[in-house]
């Protein structure tokens, strides 16, 4: 009875049907565990959490001298910079706009660089349903290869305020 | 005989045979009642909600959106659960190890500060200086007020756990009871330790904020308060698990007259939470810059895992001994003749029943699919998050403590319910509509549809964007659900209220019955023989029913979990 005190010395292995399931439930536990790090040797999707402390000012200079560098167009007032052969790029989420637009190859392998100069944001970039943390301070580095081509719509998925839904951007994978 | 029943402080329970203290039963009473309060609150705010995120009707707008969001975040996960625990910590130290608690002075003192602590919170928030959610994410600033609140609710909460351990201290040193405590009062302790540790977190993130919000201090680092943020908000989960299980197991003997099939594995199990729970709140960070793939992988999974390993070891352990308690009333019948024959009439049997299957098939297989490293790419701050919670903290935890106050009510108001046909269907109302909703949420996720967001359409952003119509059918899928969820949750709160305030009195009576008087009087009998036979061995009575019912729950995380791989796999290579 759960709600009387066991007299006695009441310890006992567990036995039959309950001793069958503990161990296949930490079998389980195990194989869960175990797929972790094997994905992370094994497989193509990881999160390395990679970042660098940065000032805000800091990186919204670099953000700015990208985009000099490499601007072709601008869509609702927000540049478009393309990047056709990999390397690094940059992204900065601020209330409530991710800049720039970027133009990407496909296939190609960038160092994404994305920060915030104000609030905690998320980015989110779908219809793929990627998402990372973005924060003041930290310059959070993906690395990542565009293995499929299209229109990708960002938004931003991490509360900032009021006009927290108006926050979005793009991503363009050309052929 | 007069002089003497004047200072009587005690009465004995007439259907469990418990000394229960007047003064312990103050308290019970008093943090339940406020717990019912906020939870009213919540529930105001969860409708709004729900029929905001419904994506035809967007009934608020968006200021009142993110302020209600904040309103019911509060409420509900921290003062409706909270309140309710408090209540279970004095039930499972004062009337199971049949004490008074250690100090008075000290519960009134806590308690005060709680009640105040949430006003003051509510307060601020309504009047529209914090609107920051739950989380508060620093360099989001609310009021001072705003965490002045919070605070002071954690420490009446830290204090009550204090007198909590201080009373199993003087239980103990009294001889108050005999053998090992009970089990329910050990999964309170559980429940109590974990929240002491989660409160000191709590304090690492709040106070900083508190001090940086009047002036007195820089801004706290993002990750960093992050970090410590969900030492609180991830282990004050891992106390409502162990409160709900701890309500399970009292529930299963209470309804069926179960008991616990090996107090080893039982306690066992409580105790890997204690021991690997403690920090897995890196599962929160997974997909944060500034945390190492090391040291998310094994505060994830080997921690976690073990947690994990905990709740399967429950999620056995109670419908077995239930599967006994049934077999050896005679319903022996087939894999599942004892299933069919539980008391499903019962409101305090079918809550915990639903809890059990809602929390483990919906709530338990996503969280720990979502919680596993590279997943949490395709799940982070989506619709799947909170599609997860709600199948835990509401259609788990939330619906158990309902379950325990249709037994509450008649044990320790000695009151008795009014419409008792209606409470028998109040817990399938509530989960229909919580499984609706929680499904809604998760699978609207999958199109990547945000949390926390007031407008799925993005209407006014820059650059256009929107979601595949078959999202906003889920979203709709989300507020039906959520009406149902509320409307079975507005009955709870009339139901309660009306018996707790105005139920015709039960004194020196036994409980009503929520049963039939002959499946009651089997449960009866099962309780009083389980109590001489305690310690004996059950293993003549095997649990095939149960061990079916698992290995269904296995096969089904297994097929979830691996196919949460193969889409990721279809992902661009992330590194
Ligand atoms: C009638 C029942 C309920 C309904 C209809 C409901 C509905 C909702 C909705 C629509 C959201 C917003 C999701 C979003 O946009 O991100 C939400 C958030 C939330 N709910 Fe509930 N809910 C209910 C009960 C509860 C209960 C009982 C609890 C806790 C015990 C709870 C805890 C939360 C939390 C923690 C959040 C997240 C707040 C945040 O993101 O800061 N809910 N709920
Ligand atoms: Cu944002």
């Amino acid at each position: 009875m759960s709600i009387f005190s066991p007299q006695g010395n009441w310890f006992r292995y567990p036995e039959g049907g309950e001793r069958m399931w503990i161990g296949l439930a930490l079998v389980w536990c195990i194989i869960m565990f175990i797929a972790m790090p094997f994905w992370h040797f094994f497989g193509k999707q990881n999160a390395t959490g990679e970042s660098y402390t940065v000032e805000a000012r800091d990186f919204e200079e670099r953000v700015d001298r990208f985009v000099e560098a490499n601007q072709v167009d601008e869509i609702e007032g927000v540049p478009v910079v393309e990047v056709p052969s990999g390397g690094d790029i940059y992204l900065l989420g601020r209330m409530w706009q991710w800049e720039p637009v970027l133009k990407l190859q496909k296939g190609e392998t960038y160092r994404l660089h994305v920060s915030s100069t104000d609030l905690q944001h998320g980015l989110s970039i779908l219809p793929l349903n990627i998402n990372f943390q973005v924060l003041p301070g930290y310059d959070h580095v993906i690395t990542m290869t565009t293995t499929t081509s299209g229109t990708f719509d960002i938004i931003c998925n991490e509360f900032c305020g009021v006009g927290h839904h108006w926050m979005t951007g793009r991503i363009i994978v050309e052929e | 005989m007069n002089s003497q029943s004047a200072t009587v402080d005690h009465r004995i329970c007439n259907t469990t045979g418990l000394t229960v203290f007047f003064r312990s039963e103050f308290f019970i009473k008093i943090n339940a009642v406020m717990g019912v309060v906020f939870l009213l609150v919540g529930a105001i705010a969860a409708i709004l909600l729900a029929l905001t995120r419904w994506s035809a009707v967007m009934f608020l707008d968006e200021v009142w959106f993110y302020r209600i969001l904040t309103l019911h975040g509060v409420n509900m996960l921290v003062f409706w659960i909270i309140f309710i625990e408090m209540a279970i910590l004095y039930f499972a130290s004062s009337t199971l190890l049949n004490t008074r608690i250690f100090s008075k002075t000290l519960a009134h003192i806590s308690f005060v500060m709680m009640v105040v602590g949430a006003l003051i919170t509510n307060y601020i928030i309504l009047d529209g200086r914090a609107d920051v959610l739950l989380t508060s994410y620093v360099p989001l600033q609310a009021h001072p007020l705003f965490y002045v609140g919070i605070l002071l609710f954690a420490v009446g909460a830290l204090l009550v756990c204090f007198n909590y351990f201080a009373t199993l201290y003087i239980a103990k040193k009294n001889k108050t009871y005999t053998g090992s405590v009970p089990l329910v009062t050990f999964a309170a302790t559980t429940a109590a330790i974990i929240a002491v540790i989660a409160i000191l977190h709590g304090a690492m993130a709040l106070v900083p904020s508190f001090l940086w919000s009047v002036g007195l201090m820089a801004e706290p680092d993002a990750g960093v308060y992050r970090l410590l943020w969900w030492g609180l908000g991830h282990q004050t989960q891992q106390v409502n698990v162990a409160a709900m299980v701890g309500v399970w197991y009292f529930m299963a003997t209470m309804t069926t007259g179960a008991k616990p099939l090996n107090e080893t594995v039982c306690r066992g199990a409580f105790v890997l939470y204690i021991l690997f729970i403690n920090i897995a709140s890196a599962h929160h960070l997974l997909v944060d810059p500034g945390v190492s793939t090391e040291w998310k992988i094994w505060n994830t999974s080997y921690a976690m895992y073990l947690a994990v390993l905990a709740s399967m070891i429950h999620g056995y352990t109670v419908p077995a001994s239930m599967e006994v308690a049934q077999r050896r009333k005679g319903f022996t019948k087939g894999l599942f003749g004892w299933f069919a024959k539980l008391p499903w009439k019962d409101p305090g049997f079918s809550s915990v029943a639903l809890s059990a299957i809602i929390f483990g098939f919906i709530g338990g297989i996503t969280g720990v699919t979502l919680g596993t490293e590279q997943i949490n790419i395709m799940a982070h701050n989506t619709m799947r998050i909170p599609g997860h919670f709600h199948a835990t903290v509401v259609g788990g935890t939330t619906l158990a403590f309902m379950g325990l106050c249709y037994y509450l009510v008649p044990l320790i108001f000695q009151r008795d319910f009014y419409l008792r046909s209606w409470a028998r269907v109040q817990p399938y109302i509530f989960a229909i509509g919580i499984t609706m909703m929680s499904l809604g949420m998760s699978l609207a996720g999958t199109y990547g549809v945000p949390r926390r967001t007031y407008d799925s359409d993005f209407t006014g952003a820059a650059i256009e964007t929107g979601f595949d119509p078959v999202a906003h059918i889920l979203l709709g899928v989300l507020g039906i659900g959520g009406v149902i969820a509320f409307l079975g949750m507005m009955l709870f709160i009339g139901l309660v209220v009306a018996a707790a305030f105005f139920g015709p009195p039960i004194k020196d009576r036994k409980m009503p019955t929520w049963q039939d008087e002959k499946s009651q009087k089997m449960t009866d009998d099962l309780i009083n023989r389980g109590y001489e036979e305690e310690g004996k061995h059950y293993e003549h009575v095997k649990t095939p029913g149960t061990i079916a019912l698992v290995l269904i729950f296995l096969l089904s995380f297994v097929i979830y979990y691996f196919a949460n791989w193969a889409s990721l796999a279809d992902l661009w290579f992330l590194n």
